[in-house]
């Protein structure tokens, strides 16, 4: 691309043609601000708060959708710009729910914090805000209309990543809202509850499901054994809602906070991710020798398994029937731990952490119930879990890091990686090849499957077996390769497929923002933790090797079918 | 098979094959499977232009142009004037399911503002005389 000069607030500087303004601003240390601009989504142009005056045209013009062009002279903070960014600014208050004080995204919301840059003092403009029916019909997500400002974000997360589209823009000019079809409830319509319109959600228009004070409640309930497990993801996010930098590792600080609040114990998810590999590999191996059904696809995010259950029902017998590593978790902290423990099943309280909404619905099915209890009580999300920690006013900064529990406390790296995209994957093949083998697997780190690229794939060979595997991130990814695999074009083996883009670690309850440029910090973590860990194969977790001699007796056993194993149904 | 972009096509077959004028929710349904659209685009759409409907209207559909000229010309009164000669408000039907009364954006037609579009008829230049002779041509023609 020819660069051309131009002139932003009398500063000249040399860019690529075709770069929009507000790109070029940044050159010149100067950030227009934006509302509707999210960096990893296309540009909609819709808010207009980053207009900016150029020479010679009458009308202001939107920095986020204006490419520069030779000679172009810019002001981005003029007296007509200032007025113009504070009308429209305005105007969106206008219609917007204002209570902020007690609003789930005070303190981190976009229009908030412009309120505040741009010096909005007055708000004259008469209150066309309609106090609106709050949509909370489901166990994952809440929508909150009275504080949308229409940007379209949500929308463009659901359609165009996800290729969901439960929520679309309905009627016209002022009367435009953001709305399931129909005006159903989200209960009632195709909706995944991925969360992925949480998280790019610039106000508090959509949030998760608030179960806080369910486990402040339990934590006082001196019946209750309360137990608490961490997903793999949680350990390198939740530092960001405490000033850290995305990608600080802050594993011993949650678990001494867990502690700190009296969880009786304090257990990882890494376990059961581990006992999952054990569990899938074997699956993967029994339907490779016996005729199974092919490709076989992952279990463990929520949000994917119900995608499926709607839209390509017809594929249902491919996916693993392995419960994620949360149910799984639950399953066995009512059965195994509590006989071990001498505890009735019915006063143990099992809590997750999550980076999932999606985890809140899939704790409710009704299968999931297979210790004779609901196998997992309540799911918090880790931005839950950073409200929690402040409300505690406990400085988790400031702990003392402290390490898991014995006995379902212990995993290995491989458990560890469950968290980014590629990493079920690459667990997996650590472990079917030692078992299949009976050799050492030299190179552990499937680098090829790794990283954000929405879909990624690579061949193994496993013995005298050539496994080719295949991974995707993104459910408009995974239908890609869906259509493959349903017009027989597909032949893979075995196919990783993670909800949300980036897996898990981008997680619909995972802090804000989560842009691709912090994911990609939390996954460099993930894997961090797995070269740091002592352990990185699943079959060498040896409190997994003590689980099968005391419990569960062998992988797919008649124990394993009774709690680990699950199975779906059609929802389309 | 239909493809995805021959969505409006389709919404405004389905309209015009529909005695009431308008897309039932059971038709939206159907659209978004045999298209393979989601059912909130399929709604989104139908929302977004004023010539579909998704509620049940009159066989005479009566829109009143509220664009720029036909407002400055007295949009506004044009339609109480209908309302009072329907016995309804802006939005509904009446009881025989004859008149439907709704709003509509420009319809090209601001040479004889203020104007209004009754299934594919344009009239303009009007006022409450005029009103009353339409209606009572309508009705007339209806039986």
């Amino acid at each position: 691309m020819p660069k051309v000069e131009i002139n932003i607030d009398g500063v000249n500087v040399l860019v690529e043609e075709g770069t929009s303004i507000l790109e070029a601003a940044k050159m010149v240390n100067v950030r227009i601000p934006t509302l509707c601009y999210h960096p990893d989504q296309a540009v909609k142009g819709s808010c207009r708060v980053c207009v900016v005056e150029v020479e010679n045209q009458r009308n202001l013009v939107a920095a986020c959708c204006t490419p520069v062009s030779k000679g172009m002279k810019i002001k981005t903070r003029s007296k007509k710009v200032r007025e113009a960014r504070r009308t429209i600014l305005n105007l969106i208050l206008a219609d917007h729910n204002q209570e902020c004080l007690a609003c789930v995204r005070n303190g981190n919301c976009e229009l908030q914090n412009l309120c505040m840059e741009l010096n909005i003092r007055d708000t004259k403009l008469e209150k066309i805000n309609k106090s609106l029916p709050i949509d909370n019909s489901n166990p994952s997500i809440v929508r909150d209309e009275s504080k949308c400002i229409k940007c379209g974000r949500c929308i463009t997360a659901c359609h165009e990543v996800q290729g969901v589209g439960a929520i679309y823009n309905i009627n016209r000019g002022s009367e435009m809202k953001i709305s399931t079809p129909l005006n159903r409830k989200l209960s009632e319509v195709a909706c995944v509850y991925c969360g992925q319109c949480i998280n790019v959600c610039p106000v508090g228009a959509i949030y998760e499901k608030n179960d806080i004070d369910k486990v402040w409640d339990a934590l006082e309930d001196g019946r209750k054994h309360v137990v608490v497990q961490i997903a793999p993801a949680i350990r390198v996010s939740l530092g960001e809602e405490f000033e850290q930098d995305p990608g600080s590792i802050v594993t011993g600080n949650i678990v001494a906070f867990l502690k700190r609040i009296g969880f009786n114990k304090v257990f990882d998810t890494n376990f059961t991710a581990d006992l999952t590999i054990i569990e899938e590999g074997h699956e993967l191996l029994h339907r490779l020798n016996n005729g199974g059904k092919l490709p076989m696809f992952t279990s463990c995010s929520p949000g994917w398994v119900r995608y499926i259950e709607y839209f390509y029902p017809e594929l249902l017998d491919n996916v693993s029937s392995c419960k994620s590593p949360q149910q799984m978790f639950g399953a066995l902290a009512k059965s195994y731990y509590a006989e071990k423990e001498g505890l009735d099943p019915k006063d143990v309280v099992v809590v997750s952490i999550m980076p999932c909404t999606a985890k809140k619905a899939e704790a409710v099915r009704k299968e999931m119930n297979d210790s004779g209890y609901q196998d997992v009580d309540i799911v918090l999300t880790t931005r839950e879990l950073g409200r929690m920690i402040k409300e505690s006013r406990i400085q988790i900064n400031e702990l003392e890091e402290e390490n898991f529990d014995d006995p379902l406390g212990i995993s290995t790296g491989a458990a560890a990686i469950f968290g980014a995209t590629g990493g079920v994957m690459e667990a997996a093949l650590r472990t079917v090849y030692e078992v299949v083998t009976k050799e050492t697997l030299e190179n552990i780190d499937f680098k090829d499957l790794r990283g954000l690229a929405g879909s990624k794939e690579a061949t193994v060979n496993v013995g005298d077996l050539e496994v080719n595997v295949a991974v995707a991130n993104g459910l408009e990814n995974a239908r890609k390769i869906l259509d493959l695999v349903k017009e027989g074009k597909a032949n893979y083996h075995f196919i990783e497929i993670m909800c949300c883009p980036g897996g898990c670690i981008g997680g619909g309850g995972q802090p804000i923002p989560g842009t691709n440029e912090v994911k990609e910090k939390r996954i460099e973590a993930i894997y961090n933790v797995d070269t740091l860990s002592e352990l990185r194969k699943s079959h060498e977790n040896p409190v997994v090797n003590i689980l099968y001699e005391e419990f569960l007796k062998e992988p797919l056993g008649e124990k394993s079918h009774k709690l680990l194993h699950t199975h779906y149904h059609s929802r389309s | 098979m239909i493809g995805k972009d021959k969505l409006i096509e389709t919404l405004i077959n389905v309209q015009k094959n529909s005695k009431g004028h308008y897309i039932s929710e059971d038709k939206l349904e159907e659209i978004s499977k045999e298209l393979g659209v989601s059912l909130s685009k399929v709604h989104g759409v139908a929302s977004f232009y004023s010539m579909l409907s998704t509620k049940e209207r009159g066989e005479y559909v009566v829109q009143i142009c509220n664009s720029g000229p036909c407002y400055i010309q007295g949009a506004n009164n044009i339609a109480t004037i209908f309302e009072e000669e329907l016995g309804i408000k802006m939005g509904e039907v009446t009881e025989d399911k004859k008149f439907s009364l709704e709003f509509t954006s420009c319809i090209g037609a601001c040479d004889i503002a203020p104007a209004v579009k009754i299934n594919n008829e344009v009239y303009g230049g009007l006022n409450k005389e005029k009103i009353r002779e339409l209606v009572e041509m309508l009705r007339k023609e209806g039986n």
